[in-house]
């Protein structure tokens, strides 16, 4: 089975080189002459996928089957393991998740050869070429470097287990979206790619781009969400982002990749702004290419880290620069040949779209030097320093304050040349509701200053995007839900963005209280009153634990309902791990954890936090991605729908 | 209403907890400072934790040294300086603003001055003048006619 | 190449830039995990350790005699890397090197039977059952190793399991060069 699953990534590796040259020449060739060497795009990277969707199924089978056999499997599973981790634990370690990337690649590629029928043939070839050039370095990272169908003799009788931390749900969905919204730039960079060779960025071009970097985007915002709210509900901190380094290198993608999109708008619909959305398609991609060279290269520290290997980072660096280079070059040589069509005023929709690419592109610059001056401090300085969050707090937060005011603004201005005054006459009213927010939290929370700012900027970006879309829906509903979807996407998105201000801010408000309890003792945090019943000890499939039982009551002392943290241990591993007990109410969470067990007198150190909006950080999240799917569902992004035989012509709506 | 209102006031109170309770120091200010200061302290057995958040054995004893060197009468400064003279700068999570990080913490500034400057110029650029062809003589004479004499 | 060209071949250098400075580090050899020790190039701070066994002297700053160099190594019972090592501090400690020890968050008896089980190669072994001392080393782990040459300056601190790659290529040469 093992040897199936190698033998397939072999051929998808001769296929992925045949997809990176073939259409390549073959829209050199031109539409009629090359239109056979052209197709063979698609059917190589439909086959590609395949090999490659058998080479992953040939692998989760021997995970499912605990072939330990297979060096991957006996490195990280475990016969006790439940049976859902020991599917997920394909991708939990390095070999797994980079066949993982390549599935996803494939799955690209295989996605603009069946939806990209709408596509000029030359242009899709291209795409398809450069994709597949991607798809050849990545299959040959992972056959010469990283083969996951290894065997070991002799067989060991058991499998050396898979870190504890991440048997958990959250890991079953984080890395598949994660890595799906990092791949799914390398389409938009193919696309960038593909303009340069052909030497035309058009309005069309923008159109054509704008629905994968959607995709894209939509997925790499749920991946990271769901990171964020593992991290927070498996690790046992009560936090929800580190600016740890692997967690930085999917943030630079993303606030790259948000840019980006609202740059490709200003291209289908202005023609202008070209260079600079060339320039971050092809950037976006370059940050998910230096994510991975970051995570998997030893070149960092981090909890995320896969176990590092000089000979990989070596390859992994040798592919960005291959990759990364090739984009920059053709863009070094190519680019300033481009004109822009439309000009515009500064104030003006265009206007706004440059300080949000400003702002983004600098906020992503910040991340990028605090997670990588360390290293070259190093190198360079002999100095060893750590850059920890409240570098990142200082120099991120203060450019996320002004994208955050001009927001509802820029959302409101007109292409070209807009009224700047009447765009702020009509938001008034969303800024005097920021501001009553503003007054009455600094009056109630005594100047914890923050957090309050941050949701008076959430009421802002909220009232403002309703004003908007009210404004343009003229406040009637029949009207609203006629209006296209990709102008509810965008203030779906935007409301999202607002909600998930809020839960961070209110996240500001945090309170915590610790304290060694006995039977029949309680603690109280903001108002809450805890319980503590006792300790008892619990089995698991492959873990003992401690878990305490806790009963939040009442005023009157009744009992309201109950938590039960625990605290696990794997012996494999020998670690222990901290299963956080949450309740959430939507408005606040209650997060309680279990410390040092004192058996003799049958105590325990609890520690109790209260974290007032919590769960609207990645609810947000989620609405900023139904924000994204319904700009996908637009029906000017109708992708490969096969072309209907119409009556006659249909006007298309100015737009 | 008002329970949500009491529940914001509430809110509004300063957390006071240590990662142990038996390690916490009487005096609650004291016990806020070391707080504080752990928050700083990077765990070196741990990565990317601060002493405060990690189980590490090793984190707890800073924490126990931090709380110390505070109830011996130590400033904040003089705390930290105590443990950087024996593990350097790079048990602070926040990196000092020295010669050797200069860069770091200017960097993001510089950036989103450069490209701030950069965009200004690109908004005031005028369409280039080649963009339109300038009118022959003959064209010229043709449009003084046309505007002279609209008929 | 105009100045417009240079603006557009920017990012192309800059990732040139990047990818060699990436490269320097890795084959350098660094190891971002390990905290460097600000120890070196200075004298080894003071302390004073209750003897690992009874009726030895104590361990003090004045076991580093001057004109004797000396390796010290913090090390313990429950660790298994401490166990990996051992043989080569034996190997060192035959060879006439003058090896102190000081046994890191450990119970005597423990330590005790750590070294009747895997050899002695200590001259003097001190307890550090607080881990007080071990701080002000600026040790985060163990095993750690230290070297202090003949006039009292730390020279050289390793953390982790010392191979006998890592004293043939780094202790010795400090042996010879610091020899009395």
């Amino acid at each position: 089975m093992a040897e199936l699953g190698h033998f397939a990534l072999a051929l998808a590796g001769a296929l992925a080189i045949a997809q990176s040259i073939l259409p390549l020449i073959g829209a050199r060739l031109g539409e009629v002459r090359g239109a056979a060497l052209m197709q063979t795009g698609p059917a190589c990277a439909g086959v590609t996928f395949l090999c490659v969707g058998i080479a992953f199924g040939a692998l989760m089978h021997a995970y499912a089957t605990s072939d330990f056999s297979v060096a991957n499997v006996a490195q990280n599973s475990h016969s006790l393991k439940p049976f859902l981790y020991k599917l997920t634990g394909t991708w939990g370690n390095h070999e797994g998740s980079l066949l993982l990337w390549v599935l996803m690649l494939a799955g690209c590629s295989a996605a603009v050869a069946a939806f990209g029928n709408n596509l000029p043939a030359v242009l899709r070839a291209d795409v398809l070429a450069v994709l597949g050039m991607i798809a050849t370095g990545f299959l040959l990272f992972t056959l010469l470097t990283s083969n996951p169908f290894e065997r070991v003799f002799p067989v060991p009788e058991e499998g050396r287990d898979l870190n504890p931390l991440l048997q958990d749900p959250g890991l079953a969905f984080h890395p598949p979206f994660l890595y799906a919204g990092y791949v799914g730039f390398s389409v938009a960079f193919a696309f960038a790619c593909a303009a340069l060779i052909e030497g035309r960025v058009d309005a069309t071009w923008g159109r054509w781009v704008r629905p994968w970097v959607l995709a894209a985007w939509l997925l790499l915002t749920l991946g990271i969400a769901l990171g964020s709210w593992w991290a927070y509900y498996e690790l046992g901190w009560g936090g929800y982002w580190f600016w740890d380094p692997v967690e930085n290198s999917s943030f630079m993608p993303w606030l790259l990749g948000t840019a980006l999109l609202h740059s490709a708008i200003v291209v289908e619909k202005r023609e202008a702004l070209k260079v600079w959305t060339i320039l971050l398609a092809i950037l976006s991609f370059s940050m998910s290419l230096l994510g991975t060279f970051l995570v998997r290269s030893g070149v960092l520290n981090s909890v995320h880290a896969f176990a590092a290997d000089p000979r990989r980072g070596v390859f992994i660096l040798g592919l960005l620069v291959v990759a990364i280079g090739g984009g920059l070059a053709l863009f070094a040589w190519r680019a300033p040949a481009l004109q822009p069509k439309g000009f515009f005023a500064p104030i003006s929709r265009e206007g706004a779209l440059v300080l949000n690419n400003v702002l983004l592109a600098s906020a992503c610059a910040a991340v990028a030097i605090g997670t990588l001056y360390p290293i070259f401090a190093d190198l360079l300085l002999g100095a060893r320093i750590t850059v920890g969050p409240t570098f990142f707090n200082a120099t991120f937060l203060p450019m996320m304050a002004p994208l955050v005011l001009a927001l509802p603004v820029g959302a409101m201005l007109s292409w070209k040349r807009a009224d700047l005054a009447g765009a702020l006459q009509r938001l008034w009213l969303a800024a005097a509701i920021a501001a009553a927010v503003l007054v009455v939290g600094l009056f109630v929370s005594g100047l914890n200053v923050l957090p309050v700012l941050g949701l008076a900027a959430a009421a802002w970006i909220f009232c403002g995007a309703v004003i908007e879309i009210g404004g343009r829906s003229r406040w009637s509903l029949s009207r609203l839900v006629r209006l296209p979807r990709a102008a509810i996407g965008m203030t779906v998105a935007h409301i999202g963005l607002a909600v998930s201000t809020a839960g961070i801010s209110g996240m500001g408000f945090a309170a915590e209280q610790i304290a060694l309890l006995r039977p029949g003792e309680t603690m109280e945090v903001s108002g809450t009153i805890i319980r503590f019943e006792g300790v008892t000890r619990a089995q698991g499939p492959n873990y003992t634990a401690e878990r305490a039982q806790l009963e939040v009551l009442n005023p009157d002392r009744t009992v309201r309902f109950a938590m039960q943290p625990e605290k696990r241990f794997f012996p494999s591993q020998r670690m222990t791990t901290t299963e956080a007990a949450i309740h959430t109410n939507i408005m606040r969470d209650l997060y309680a954890v279990l410390g040092d067990v004192v058996p003799e007198q049958n105590a325990a150190v609890i520690r109790v936090h209260v974290n007032p909006m919590a769960p609207w950080i990645w609810i947000g999240a989620v609405v900023m991605a139904l924000g994204g799917v319904a700009s996908l569902s637009d029906r000017r992004h109708r992708v490969g729908a096969p072309a209907r035989r119409r009556a006659g012509p249909v006007p298309a709506p100015a737009e | 209403m008002t329970r949500l209102a009491l529940a914001l006031l509430l809110f509004a109170a300063p957390a006071l907890a240590a990662p142990d309770p038996r390690e916490m120091l009487e005096n609650p200010a004291q016990e806020a400072r070391a707080r504080e200061i752990s928050k700083g302290l990077r765990c070196l057995v741990c990565q990317n934790q601060s002493i405060d958040d990690s189980n590490a054995e090793l984190a707890r004893d800073l924490r126990l040294l931090v709380r110390e060197r505070i109830a011996a009468g130590d400033s904040d400064d003089q705390v930290l300086a105590f443990v950087t003279r024996r593990y350097g700068d790079y048990v602070l999570l926040t990196p000092p603003f020295k010669a050797s990080t200069a860069l770091l913490w200017v960097g993001p500034g510089l950036v989103l001055l450069a490209a701030a400057t950069g965009a200004f110029f690109y908004l005031r650029r005028r369409p280039a003048p080649d963009s339109v062809a300038p009118l022959s003589d003959a064209e010229r004479k043709r449009l003084a006619k046309l505007l002279d004499d609209p008929a | 190449m105009t100045a417009r060209r240079l603006l557009f071949a920017a990012p192309l250098i800059g990732l040139a830039g990047g990818a060699a400075a990436f490269y320097a580090y890795m084959a350098s050899g660094r190891d971002p995990r390990g905290v460097p020790s600000v120890l070196v190039g200075r004298p080894p701070p003071p302390f004073d350790l209750d003897p690992l066994f009874d009726g030895q002297p104590r361990l003090t700053k004045a076991a580093f005699t001057p004109g004797r160099p000396a390796v010290l190594n913090f090390f313990a019972s429950w660790c298994a890397p401490c166990r990996i090592e051992h043989p080569q501090l034996l190997r060192l400690a035959r060879e006439g090197v003058n090896l102190l020890g000081i046994a890191y968050k450990d119970r005597p008896a423990d330590a005790r039977r750590f070294l009747a089980e895997l050899g002695d190669p200590f001259r003097l072994i001190g307890q550090d059952s607080t881990g007080r001392t071990a701080i002000e080393f600026g040790v985060y782990g163990v095993p750690e190793t230290y070297f202090i040459d003949g006039s009292g300056i730390v020279r050289w601190r390793f953390a982790g399991a010392v191979t006998p790659e890592i004293l043939d290529d780094q202790l010795r040469p400090l042996l010879r060069r610091y020899a009395s």
